[in-house]
């Protein structure tokens, strides 16, 4: 197995705090790794250092063995990195089906003056519907976000990101804010995708289901690297028990 | 005649320039209120040729190449702005032409350049030579938006930084919108001067931004027939009547200001929804 996502030494402060210090982490081709830890223990500033919109101050992010620790947000999600958002952002004036096939056009789009002789939309929408259909919301493909419950547009990200067809899927909390029968679902679908041969790296704060569907478990603490492993080993450590349930464990 | 041919020309310059601020404001969503800078450009690039002894026909690619090229420069500078930032970056781009073209002895300063020579194609000429060109960019428009270049303003316009994170290009595509807008505003400055065979810095003021705004966002921002046929009707009623020549500033900025507050999406999004409670009552 070779590594997808290598993060070295990575250091990011913002003014006097450290947010996020010396932390290394390899996520391994076809690996669907949970990333947990407690509020403030850093996991979205390091998912930003990794998607680009926080320059670290120190250490390397390489993917598929490429640096790209100074490339910019879309230079990165089109070496094969894709992110489903904590706060959904869907593109409100679309259909859902439009959202995801935008996504899965990454190839016109690339070039604007290529993107100006391009007109047909058809096969990059059919592909959106398979996608909202994989992710349970094939029913809402022709309706506009506005109108749609929160499970709907978690999975609109989920769908959106697939649609790079990347080699790291990056999860944000996919979730936070659904009950726990959505959640369950959402869910057992990360774990069927991941079982698909797609590299997940899931931050997530529903510990339960972390433990139900990931293999891999990195925990962060304060900034820094607490323990990574097999998710029982990892959880049987007197250090984890003891940063999320605080004093002696 | 003579008369219906100066409207007629008027109203095509007019919804040529509305046509290229609305390719910038409408489709990629990047709000300029210094839009009247580039037709100044492309008027003063225009008329200095003409009167260089450049054939007209010539005028208008190196206008529009003047005013593009502005437009770049804007366009690179106004990248790390956005929103209201960037309405008060363009407002100062609109403002420092101005202050730079008053102070240029070549380019006339407070008087102006006139005595810019005819085209030679007559009038009724040069008016099919302004409503072809003002044709040709609306269907232009309306072909762009169903491309994936349109497509992609559609996001940008929409969340920028959705836009980043779906893999796109946000600085290329923002910069590629500046210079097919300024371009056209350029053409449409360089037909300007060759209409009215004269030109002054106080045609290309801060006023003239704000028209052309009320005319794109009275047509209905992104709409390309919406800010068309605004242009043309906005365009020719100071013509018409007196009344409003002498109070267009504060009526166009009061049509800007009623717009905003209750039809955001102008009068084609009024027709819209016209349109759609009429098919709910009759299905």
């Amino acid at each position: 197995m070779s590594a997808v996502l290598e993060v070295r030494d990575i250091t990011v402060r913002f003014g006097g705090v450290t947010a996020v210090e010396g932390v290394s982490l390899k996520v391994e081709s076809g690996a669907l790794v949970g990333f947990i830890g407690p509020n403030g223990a850093g996991k979205t500033t390091l998912m930003r250092a990794i998607t680009g919109t926080v320059t670290p101050q120190n250490g390397q992010v390489h993917l598929s063995g490429r640096e790209i620790t100074a490339w910019p947000v879309h230079r990165r999600i089109r070496a094969g990195l894709a992110l489903a958002q904590q706060i959904v952002q869907p593109l409100k004036a679309m259909t859902l089906a439009e959202n995801v096939a935008l996504a899965a056009g990454a190839r016109k789009t690339r070039n604007p003056l290529k993107a100006l002789l391009q007109t047909n939309r058809m096969p990059e929408l059919a592909r959106a519907r398979e996608l909202l259909a994989l992710v349970g919301i094939g029913d809402a493909a022709e309706a506009r976000p506005g109108t749609l419950p929160l499970g709907y547009l978690k999975r609109l990200e989920v769908a959106r990101a697939l649609a790079l067809r990347p080699k790291l899927l990056l999860l944000d909390e996919p979730l936070a804010g659904l009950n726990q029968s959505e959640a369950q679902a959402l869910a057992d679908l990360i774990r069927k995708l991941a079982d698909a041969g797609q590299t997940i790296l899931l931050i997530e704060h529903n510990l339960r289901e972390v433990l139900r569907i990931c293999p891999t478990i990195y925990v962060q603490d304060n900034g820094r690297p607490l323990a990574f492993g097999a998710a029982q080993e990892v959880m049987a450590d007197p250090k984890v028990r003891q940063a999320y349930l605080g004093g002696q464990a | 005649m003579a008369y219906e041919i100066t409207l007629l020309t008027t109203m095509a310059i007019s919804v040529l320039f509305a046509l290229s601020l609305n390719f910038i404001t409408g489709f990629c969503g990047q709000i300029s209120l210094g839009h009247a800078a580039f037709l100044g450009t492309g008027a003063y690039t225009g008329a200095m040729l003409a009167k260089a002894g450049v054939p007209f026909l010539l005028t208008l690619p190196a206008a529009a190449a003047m005013a593009a090229t502005l437009g770049v420069l804007v366009g690179l500078a106004s990248l790390r702005v956005r929103h209201d930032f960037l309405a008060i970056t363009t407002m100062g781009v609109g403002f420092l032409f101005l202050g730079l073209v008053r102070q240029q002895d070549f380019l006339g300063g407070e008087l102006g350049i006139a005595g810019i020579p005819a085209t030679g194609l007559g009038k009724i000429g040069f008016m099919a030579l302004c409503i072809a060109l003002a044709a040709a960019f609306v269907a232009f428009s309306l072909y762009v938006r169903r491309t994936w270049m349109g497509y992609v303003f559609e996001s940008i316009a929409d969340n920028e930084d959705v836009s980043r994170v779906l893999g796109i290009d946000v600085a290329r595509y923002k910069l590629a919108a500046f210079i097919i807008g300024t371009a056209v505003a350029g053409v449409s400055g360089a037909l300007y001067a060759h209409h009215f065979r004269f030109i002054g810095p106080d045609s290309f003021g801060f006023v003239e931004s704000i028209s052309v705004l009320a005319m794109v966002i009275v047509g209905g921002i992104g709409s390309v027939w919406g800010v068309a046929a605004a242009a043309a009707v906005l365009s020719v009623l100071p013509l018409w009547f007196q009344v409003i020549d002498d109070y267009k500033l504060l009526l166009y900025s009061a049509l800007l200001f009623g717009m905003m507050r209750f039809a955001p999406d102008g009068v084609a999004g009024l027709l819209r929804n016209l349109l759609r409670r009429r098919k709910a009552v009759t299905p």
